[in-house]
């Protein structure tokens, strides 16, 4: 337990570490816009094909459901709220976890075990600034971008289910999706994800930086990265939800 | 041992342990500006922590370390980045960035740490890279290359800003005798052309008798001799004596 409350302690100050390197110079503009990309080209597919499949998959099961008690025409109502309420940020939060977070901790952990990050020392480079920083901001800003896709791509799939069972149109589908839709239900879920990207960032880079066990570390460090950070984004979920439903009272349905 | 001359790069009573095992010990050395000191010694006898300590990657318990009259055991980051610039490390397996081309591994600390244009940067790359004989092949990755080729590339990106002090912690491992030799050469040709400061940490006693100008003995975290190669030769200790024999 105490080993525990030590990582925790350690990951917190790691993070600070990082909040307070990403305002001091020099700033890793290169380096940050090659990790956006980086992050953004390992996750989008596999973001688009879950959202997809998780959106037709639940309008199957919503369905039948709704249809036995009359209400089959807030099918469309239900996916928009499901969507961007919880299963977007949460979904997208665990597929980037578990191919960004992964891919994070095994290249940071083989660059300490190959000398990379002391050779980054070596010429008077500060490694985590450079090798640090820019990934937690790269997750931190790519997180809300990827769920806006996983958002929509739920409700994609889901109208391909309403479609080809109901030959809905699109214009109603949407119109219907929309209808009892506030903004407050779509900027405080979306912009949650931010903390879920810094999380995913912040504990991949710690395990994959702070390892000392050479080539064996490597697969500990993704392994570890994406246990840590999945567990944690579920956790965060359940305060933040009670945050934002205390900031913003109206998006409690 | 500075035949004189103030050391450009001095050991005193250094001491250095992780956990509970020791490393160093009060060890103590120094070298003069020009000359090159192999540093011998059976593994685990901390050698490459020398090195790491010396380059600040790791900070000793006991002692102090001077570069160019600086202790280095005592400076804050920006002082400590300001004496690395006059140092260029060879590290064991070269420790190329691997997402990085060989040309983009030796334009990285050019780009971030000398105010070169785009033109004088590529003049320099070339100029090193045809220096250890990789001038065509700044376009490889790291894979790309073996392993002698990557001890050079190694060395080319150590030597890349011009340092006075190179560190090189096993330069002929894994490589056959005449690669080995070639890469001896160009530690040699970079100390009479350069007049750079050659601190070697090695186990290949052909290396050290081609290279070195003095020798430090290291066994168990001590030192247990330190002269020229002759010196060594004749030393009363058995196990130096033994590990500069061929």
């Amino acid at each position: 337990m105490t080993n525990v409350f030590e990582i925790a302690g350690r990951v917190s100050l790691f993070g600070f570490r990082a909040v307070t390197g990403t305002f001091r110079r020099p700033f890793e503009g290169g380096q940050l816009a090659w990790h956006l990309s980086e992050v953004g080209s390992k996750s989008l597919l596999l973001v688009i094909a879950s959202g997809l499949a998780l959106g037709a998959v639940m309008t199957l099961h919503t369905r039948s459901m709704l249809v036995m008690f009359g209400a089959s025409l807030i099918i469309p109502t239900v996916q928009a709220f499901a969507f961007f309420l919880e299963i977007g940020p949460l979904v997208t939060a665990l597929l980037v976890a578990g191919r960004v977070g992964s891919a994070i901790g095994a290249v940071l952990a083989d660059m300490r075990a190959t000398e990379q990050i002391d050779a980054i020392e070596a010429l008077s480079i500060d490694s985590f600034k450079f090798l640090v920083v820019p990934r937690i901001i790269a997750c931190t800003l790519a997180l809300p971008l990827l769920t806006l896709f996983m958002d929509f791509s739920g409700l994609a799939g889901g109208f391909v289910s309403e479609f080809a069972t109901s030959r809905l149109s699109l214009q109603l589908y949407l119109s219907r999706a929309f209808a009892e839709f506030q903004w407050a239900n779509f900027w405080p879920p979306t912009l949650k994800t931010c903390v879920f990207g810094f999380t995913i960032g912040t504990v991949a880079s710690f395990f994959g930086y702070t390892t000392n066990e050479g080539a064996q570390g490597v697969g500990k460090a993704a392994t570890r990265s994406v246990v840590v950070s999945s567990l944690l984004i579920i956790l965060l979920d359940v305060l933040l939800i009670k945050l934002i439903f205390f900031i913003f009272p109206e998006s409690a349905l | 041992m500075t035949n004189g001359q103030p050391p450009v790069v001095a050991f005193d009573q250094v001491s250095k342990s992780f956990g509970a095992k020791q490393i160093l010990s009060e060890v103590s050395w120094s070298i003069p500006e020009g000359e090159a000191l192999c540093i011998l010694g059976r593994s685990g006898t901390g050698k490459s922590v020398t090195l790491k300590l010396l380059m600040s990657l790791l900070k000793p318990e006991k002692g102090r370390i001077w570069i160019e009259q600086e202790d280095v055991t005592q400076l804050g980051c920006r002082e400590l980045s300001r004496v690395r610039h006059k140092m260029g490390f060879l590290f064991q397996d070269a420790a190329l960035f691997d997402s990085l081309t060989l040309y983009e591994n030796l334009l990285l600390p050019l780009q971030r740490l000398t105010k070169k244009t785009r033109e004088e940067i590529d003049f320099v790359i070339d100029r090193v890279l045809n220096q250890v004989g990789l001038g065509g092949d700044k376009a490889k990755m790291p894979s790309e290359l073996s392993g002698g080729m990557r001890k050079r590339a190694g060395l080319a990106r150590a030597l890349v800003l011009e340092p006075k002090i190179l560190l090189a912690d096993e330069p002929s491992s894994g490589l056959d005798r005449i690669t080995a030799s070639e890469i001896d050469e160009l530690l040699n040709r970079q100390k009479a052309e350069r007049k750079t400061t050659l601190i070697v940490v090695t186990h290949d006693v052909h290396g050290t008798r081609r290279v070195a100008d003095r020798v430090v003995v290291l066994d168990r975290g001590k030192v247990i001799a330190q002269g020229t190669v002759p010196e060594i030769e004749h030393h009363e200790n058995e196990i130096a004596r033994k590990l500069i024999s061929e």
